[in-house]
């Protein structure tokens, strides 16, 4: 936490000296974008690259210059007395700049991601909190944590939640585990998960089962690797079978995302291996589907020119071409099709048995 | 089928049509005069509707009244006076009393009868000097419209010097014989030392509007700066339309024509009437830019013989001189003749009329169309008072004489849809005028403005006049576009200066809540900030560098 005081002071006493040498301030950001990382299977996730973004003071940028700096500032004063504030807080404590005030969330989202990005930090170090939802957990896992009162050990067990879940709280780097299970399944919908918890399936196969709720958050990115990495368990997911589901959800899980690329090292999942729903698997289980609509063929051509993880595993990029060709997807609630139950008692099954076939 | 049945039809009733015997006919024949032609044609002339025959009324006694005045070298006082009968409101009244009063020369007791009630007769036909009539029909024209629609004399107090007394007549016009006849002569008293006053009645409708008496009085003001019109109203308005300036324009010179703008009938007449003796002769005494060595190149191009008689020559010849003259290079016609208003005069005619922000005026050089020595002349006013989301608002002078009908018809409207106006970041839709806050003034002086009908309204579609519009409207256009960048630049500049107003004490602010600064230390950053800014204002941007 003093590491990163310290480092805010410095960059604004860096721009103080030079404003008061009346030369133009300027401030350092790396590119937050996809063609500015770099991946490599052996690492494992995607690395920056080195460009980065000069923002100099100037009339074209005075505006975002300013509100970055009282962003510095909120995060100062959060760190200098040890107090968190939500995104959507720091939102709203904009709201007293006047003039300078942020008029929607995604504008203070983004001036937050730069902050981090030019501390090469995350937002918890800098004294912001997602408000975004963690994750739900369920299965044969025990979580400990502190009661953030009386500072006591809790012990979580995630058997006992009934038709409820254990929720993976916005920082994760306090928790411990304790558990038996063989594997993580990672899941896209929560209608999906709800199935499969509601028939304890994670009991039958003795796994934790985890609800991403479409793209997985810092938080449940960072709670899976931490606990797949703590107890050497391998991590499978399961999400539709669309470019969305592959890129945005699986990807992100695995790799990071262009845009948090500055933290890519700690929230990515790079043991994490593709189950379904695969183009393959369309066919082989007759799955209904619906046509690939413009943005999935859109998003495919997108991801062949610069997505690096797509060009360094022709394994997926076979899988992309397949479904192009197709010219269909289909969801993982399409098993349905074939009876309530067909996922557990076949589709999952059958899958389990290979996990050598799995997509990197 | 049809086809067939109308020629059966036309078949049969041929032959007899052609039993009307040709004496019968000639029965019938008589000679038409001019002042009855024009009683049963009076649209030629602009009186179609008791609306316009106010106007042209107006207008015709006005441009007199100019007229006399620049000859006599006086700025011309002019005042106007339209006023409703028969104890009606303006607006619904349809019998007006038009009186036009200057302070010209006025006219010698022999012309009066002749110049108010006689069609044709004027001085100006028959020269090549530039003027505001030209035809020698308006006034009596008017005059006669008054006589044929209340039966009222046209009125006229005259008075050529301090010495002489003034003079009132009643006028009749005998629309047979195109002859005046004088139904009062009277010696009167009048205050004014020279001048001409005319008052005509007639059935009118007075209307208010973009062809109103009050717009034609104000476009007159515009393009003749040195004239005062005071103008009372049917509503018993005064309207002042003062002058801008007391130099009176230069006065045209009267040019003999140009061999290339003569056509083939004139050139007979000419040739008839002549009082050369020889052909060589006549071509070097009545036509300007004719010298002995081009006369006789012409005389050889036709095969006639220099010393031929000019009333000798034959129909046949008379086309091969034609023909000659237009194959023979000749110099272009002298252009002193032209008295055009002239940027500066053109500015402050504007200026005194059309509240806006910017103006821009034009002359070109003189041109000629058809051995016709013309100037066209072109300004803009824009901004200000006008209106931002309309058409573009034309006015139309030639020689000085507002052109309030058929502007669509007009070479002025052509020109003006012709020029890319966007090219000076003025909105136009495709064949259609600019959409602007606008005034588009065009004036051509020539000393014979080529109109499409004897009413004057339009100036017909000759390329070179069009060429020379589009050439000063794209000058005024130049100037507009300088003006406009200059403009947006300055909006630019407070924009961005409110702009880092707005943001650079937030700067401030966040040092001062992250560095623990103290007040003064705050304010250095604010004062040092500015200074920065202003230097380097625009010129970085965000940058990507590897």
């Amino acid at each position: 936490m003093t590491k990163t005081l310290s480092k805010i002071k410095e960059s604004a006493s860096d721009i103080y000296q030079k404003i008061l040498k009346k030369k133009q301030p300027s401030m350092t950001f790396p590119l937050r974008v996809l063609n500015n990382v770099k991946y490599d299977p052996k690492k494992g996730f995607f690395e920056l690259l080195g460009k980065t973004k000069i923002r100099t003071l100037s009339v074209n940028t005075v505006k975002t210059f300013a509100q970055t700096l009282r962003m510095m500032a909120i995060s100062k004063d959060l760190l200098t007395t040890d107090d968190m504030a939500t995104k959507r807080e720091v939102y709203y404590v904009s709201k007293n700049w006047g003039d300078a005030r942020f008029h929607e969330q995604v504008e203070s989202d983004t001036v937050m991601d730069d902050v981090e990005a030019m501390f090469m930090v995350n937002r918890e170090q800098l004294g912001f909190s997602a408000d975004e939802h963690g994750g739900d957990v369920a299965g044969e896992l025990i979580v400990i944590d502190k009661n953030p009162d009386t500072k006591k050990v809790i012990k979580i067990d995630c058997t006992k939640f009934g038709s409820g879940a254990y929720s993976i709280p916005t920082s994760v780097e306090h928790l411990e585990f304790e558990t038996d299970a063989k594997f993580i399944l990672a899941i896209e919908t929560k209608g999906m998960f709800e199935r499969l918890n509601r028939h304890n399936y994670w009991k039958k196969v003795h796994c934790v089962i985890v609800s991403m709720g479409g793209v997985p958050s810092r938080a449940c990115r960072r709670f899976i690797r931490k606990l797949a990495d703590e107890k050497k368990l391998p991590v499978y997911v399961f999400s539709d079978g669309d470019p969305y589901g592959w890129s945005s959800i699986y990807r992100t899980l695995k790799v990071g995302s262009g845009n948090a690329a500055h933290i890519n090292e700690f929230f990515c999942v790079p043991q994490a291996r593709f189950l379904g729903i695969t183009a393959q698997d369309i066919t082989d289980y007759k799955l209904p589907t619906h046509p690939l609509k413009d943005v999935d063929l859109k998003k495919i051509k997108d991801l062949f020119k610069n997505d690096p993880f797509i060009q360094s595993h022709k394994e997926w990029a076979k899988e992309l071409k397949l479904l192009e060709q197709m010219g269909k997807r289909a969801e993982q609630q399409a098993l349905a099709a074939h009876g309530l139950n067909f996922v557990m008692e076949k589709y999952l099954p059958q899958k389990l048995k290979h996990p050598e076939k799995f997509l990197p | 089928m049809v086809q067939k049945k109308l020629t059966e039809i036309s078949g049969d009733k041929e032959p007899v049509k052609e039993v009307i015997k040709a004496e019968e006919l000639a029965k019938k024949q008589r000679e038409i005069s001019v002042a009855e032609f024009f009683a049963k044609n009076r649209h030629l002339l602009g009186f179609d509707n008791p609306r316009k025959a106010l106007l042209t009324t107006i207008k015709e006694a006005v441009d007199n009244s100019l007229d006399a005045c620049e000859e006599m070298r006086v700025p011309p006082d002019i005042i106007v006076m339209v006023s409703p009968l028969e104890g009606k409101e303006a607006s619904v009244a349809d019998r007006f009393l038009i009186s036009v009063e200057d302070n010209g020369p006025g006219i010698v007791k022999q012309q009066v009868p002749r110049i108010f009630a006689k069609l044709l007769y004027g001085s100006k036909f028959h020269t090549m000097k530039m003027s505001r009539g030209q035809q020698g029909i308006g006034i009596s024209a008017a005059g006669m419209y008054g006589q044929l629609t209340t039966g009222k004399p046209v009125k006229i107090t005259t008075r050529i010097s301090p010495k002489k007394p003034a003079m009132y007549y009643e006028l009749h016009i005998d629309t047979k014989k195109n002859e005046p006849e004088i139904l009062k002569e009277e010696e009167t008293a009048w205050d004014k030392d020279h001048g001409t006053r005319v008052s005509i009645e007639l059935e009118a409708k007075y209307v208010k509007g973009r062809q109103s008496v009050e717009e034609y009085l104000k476009q007159t003001a515009i393009a003749n700066p040195h004239a005062s019109i005071i103008y009372f109203s049917p509503e018993s308005q005064k309207v002042d339309f003062p002058r801008a300036t007391k130099d009176l324009p230069m006065e045209p010179k009267a040019i003999k024509p140009h061999p290339y703008g003569v056509e083939l009938g004139m050139l007979m007449n000419m040739l008839k009437e002549t009082k050369a003796r020889n052909l060589q002769a006549f071509l070097k005494q009545e036509f300007s830019r004719v010298s002995p060595r081009i006369a006789k190149e012409i005389c050889q191009k036709a095969g006639l013989f220099e010393n031929a008689r000019p009333s000798r020559i034959a129909t046949q010849e008379v086309d091969k001189l034609y023909k000659a003259v237009n194959e023979t290079k000749i110099m272009a016609p002298p252009t002193n003749c032209l008295a055009p208003i002239g940027e500066e005069l053109m500015l402050k005619g504007l200026k005194k009329e059309v509240n806006a922000e910017f103006y821009a005026a034009a002359t070109r050089p003189p041109s000629v169309y058809r051995g016709n020595p013309f100037i066209v002349e072109a300004a803009v006013a824009y901004g200000g008072e006008l209106p931002a989301e309309e058409l573009v608002r034309v006015i139309r002078f030639a020689n000085r004489v507002p052109l309030l009908y058929q502007q669509s018809a007009c070479a002025v409207c052509k020109s003006i849809l012709e020029t890319n106006w966007r090219n000076y970041s003025i909105s136009q839709s495709k064949g259609a005028l600019p959409t602007a806050p606008m005034v588009i003034m065009v004036h051509m002086a020539s000393v014979w403005v080529p109109f499409t009908s004897e009413s004057k309204e339009a100036i017909a579609h000759y390329p070179e006049i069009i060429k020379e519009m589009k050439l000063a409207l794209q000058e005024c256009g130049r100037q507009l576009a300088l003006f406009l960048s200059r403009r947006r630049k300055a909006e630019h500049e407070a924009k961005k200066k409110s702009y880092i107003e707005t943001y650079l004490p937030h700067i401030g602010i966040a040092l001062k809540d992250i560095l623990s600064l103290k007040e003064e230390e705050t304010k250095k950053i604010d004062k040092h900030l500015k200074e920065i800014l202003e230097k380097h204002r625009g010129s970085e941007h965000d940058k990507d560098i590897e």
